[in-house]
């Protein structure tokens, strides 16, 4: 669906479309509330961040690694939150796929982007697991001292970059409406984000060219706001940028969704035989 | 929701010569290209109000032709409506008046309560948060399933799950609904309650389009039914009609063991029979055979069994069954 056709649809609906942020939340709290319970989800956040953590903070120990223990916590917690986002959003669709939940799902007659919005930003709040965790761990384990130079910038960072990867999620979800095997893609689009966004070495470190790609993906910012307000500096800009690159996704998620679901009728897809 | 206002005298679902091709890929180093033609030319039209019964063998379209009408598939080819919108290019508007109730384990979060399952639904059909939580106690009693609400759907029964189906499709109170085959597996007693609120939705004046393997079912529920085999539709009427087209009819039924599948080939040979089917009762096998009328068919078909151990055989009134049987094998 276009921007245009999506606010064609906005002044048609009229107060039905007061109810699309309630399906928004809805979608959010539910799909929280079952990801929160699913052991396999909660090992994916938690031992992964963790394992990476530690490898980080103990070369920082050792003398190799310059940086502060809270960087590197930091690090690995968004790590745990983009793991869960590609593993929950592959996963989670493709499980209503096999749960034979995608039918009623696109039968209802809230926009389809709305849905799946709520799933996936559902599922990047499962992923907050990583990094209360890491920084748990790095300050039980490696004596971190976790003081946050800006708590408020913080937390809003931290809230923006969870929707941040909500909403790249969606982007990447569209594809998984319209192929069976798509959530297969998870596991090729983990570790290149980790790296282009700086979340495991500085992007100093990377070749010129990956920097126009790190531009792109709004964790770079997401991150990079985070460990400002953590560590001291102007976190608001890199804020900014994230909240430009979500907007972008969000679009991006809206005309995707509307042709896919458009695709998914075609070649009968919704289905998991 | 107030169903959509429909000009008296207009069908509430207009199917015209639907088509419905799939097409997939076989072979791993030599790739090619297949084409089912699920459905081929359907065309039906269910008055508003109406109980409509699809009846057919499996792969026969009757999910396909659902599934177009739900607004989950498109068309390849044919025009069709519901309350006068086309479920194409008014995809949004359909499903804001139409209910969709399937059978089976799948399709509820199993990790929810009912009730979280029906609120979440809820809110995606933009139900008024004020009048949610009275119309979610009243689908709830609907269906029985009132005091069992707060429990999570992994630990529900076969027949509770579709109660809850079926809760969950009426929560937004669509003048349209869709049925597909919503007893399978469900015990007869859970499998008579289903029917029960399906009749009291059709007195409440919705109208229903429901497919079935029961053919009782079909009989006991449905003002009309259209027969679909292979793709189109083979009859269409009344079961009263349907049945009467088999009235002239011989259905003999002859229980016996170890009978020959040459035996069975010889009696289906015989120029005055039309079909018949096996179907194996513990030791015993149980052979339904249809013939013209007027012909000494017993006799014959004594004759042809001999050798075998026949418990029984007798000759009765043909029933919806068998005008079905004699379609889809025609």
């Amino acid at each position: 669906m276009s921007a245009v056709r999506l606010s064609q649809e906005l002044y048609r609906t009229g107060p039905a479309a007061l109810s699309w942020p309630r399906q928004v939340v809805s979608g959010w709290w539910y799909q929280l509330k079952m990801q929160a319970q699913s052991g396999f989800v909660v090992m994916v956040s938690l031992v992964q961040p963790l394992i990476f953590a530690s490898i980080a903070m103990a070369d920082q120990q050792a003398g190799n690694r310059t940086l502060p223990l809270l960087y590197y916590a930091l690090g690995a917690g968004i790590m745990g939150i983009w793991s869960t986002v590609v593993f929950g959003c592959g996963g989670a669709l493709s499980w209503q796929r096999h749960q034979g939940m995608l039918e009623p799902l696109v039968m209802v007659p809230a926009p389809l982007v709305l849905v799946l919005l709520g799933i996936t930003l559902g599922t990047a709040t499962v992923g907050l697991y990583s990094m209360g965790a890491t920084l748990l761990w790095g300050w039980l384990i490696f004596g971190a001292h976790i003081h946050l130079a800006d708590p408020v910038a913080f937390v809003v960072s931290a809230v923006v970059m969870v929707v941040a990867l909500g909403l790249l999620g969606l982007v990447m979800g569209a594809s998984f409406v319209l192929y069976r095997n798509a959530n297969a893609l998870s596991n090729a689009l983990e570790y290149p984000v980790w790296l282009v966004c700086g979340l495991v070495v500085p992007l100093s470190l990377l070749p010129g060219w990956t920097h126009y790609l790190a531009y792109v993906l709004a964790p770079t910012w997401g991150i990079e706001a985070m460990r400002t307000a953590a560590l001291g500096g102007d976190p608001w800009l890199a804020l900014l940028w994230c909240v430009v690159a979500s907007l972008a996704y969000l679009g991006l998620g809206v005309l995707l969704v509307g042709n896919v679901e458009r695709l998914a009728r075609a070649h009968a897809t919704l289905t998991f035989q | 929701m107030p169903p959509a206002a429909l000009p008296s005298g207009e069908p509430a679902i207009e199917v015209a010569d639907l088509r419905r091709t799939y097409r997939t890929n076989t072979g791993t180093l030599r790739r090619r290209r297949l084409e089912i033609e699920a459905v081929r030319g359907v065309s039906l039209r269910v008055g508003a109000g109406e109980l409509f019964g699809l009846l057919g063998p499996n792969g026969a379209g009757k999910t396909t032709t659902i599934r177009v009408l739900c607004t989950l598939l498109l068309p390849t080819s044919g025009r069709v409506e519901v309350l006068g919108m086309d479920v194409v290019e008014r995809a949004r508007d359909v499903r804001r008046q139409i209910g969709y109730v399937f059978g089976g384990d799948r399709g509820l979060y199993d990790r929810l309560s009912a009730l979280d399952n029906l609120r979440y639904f809820a809110d995606l059909y933009a139900l008024d948060p004020r009048r949610q939580r009275r119309r979610i106690e009243e689908v709830l009693e609907m269906v029985g399933l009132k005091g069992r609400d707060k429990e999570r759907v992994e630990g529900f029964s076969r027949g509770m799950r579709q109660r809850l189906h079926l809760a969950r499709g009426l929560l937004h109170d669509p003048p349209v609904l869709f049925f597909d085959e919503p007893t399978i597996g469900v015990d007869p007693v859970g499998a008579r309650e289903v029917r029960q609120v399906v009749e009291e939705l059709a007195r409440a004046g919705k109208t229903i389009l429901l497919t079935t393997h029961y053919m009782f079912e079909a009989d006991s529920l449905c003002d009309r039914i259209a027969v679909i085999s292979k793709g189109q539709i083979v009859a269409e009427g009344t079961p009263q009609q349907l049945k009467a087209g088999v009235t002239a009819r011989t259905v003999v039924e002859i229980e016996a063991y170890g009978v020959p599948e040459q035996t069975i080939g010889r009696i289906r040979d015989l120029p005055e029979v039309d079909s018949v089917t096996t179907e194996v009762r513990e030791q015993a096998q149980l052979l339904t055979v249809q013939a013209r009328e007027g012909s000494q068919l017993t006799g014959r078909l004594l004759q042809l069994l001999e050798g075998v151990r026949v418990e029984r055989i007798a000759a009765r009134e043909p029933t919806l069954e068998d005008a079905y049987v004699a379609l889809v094998t025609a």
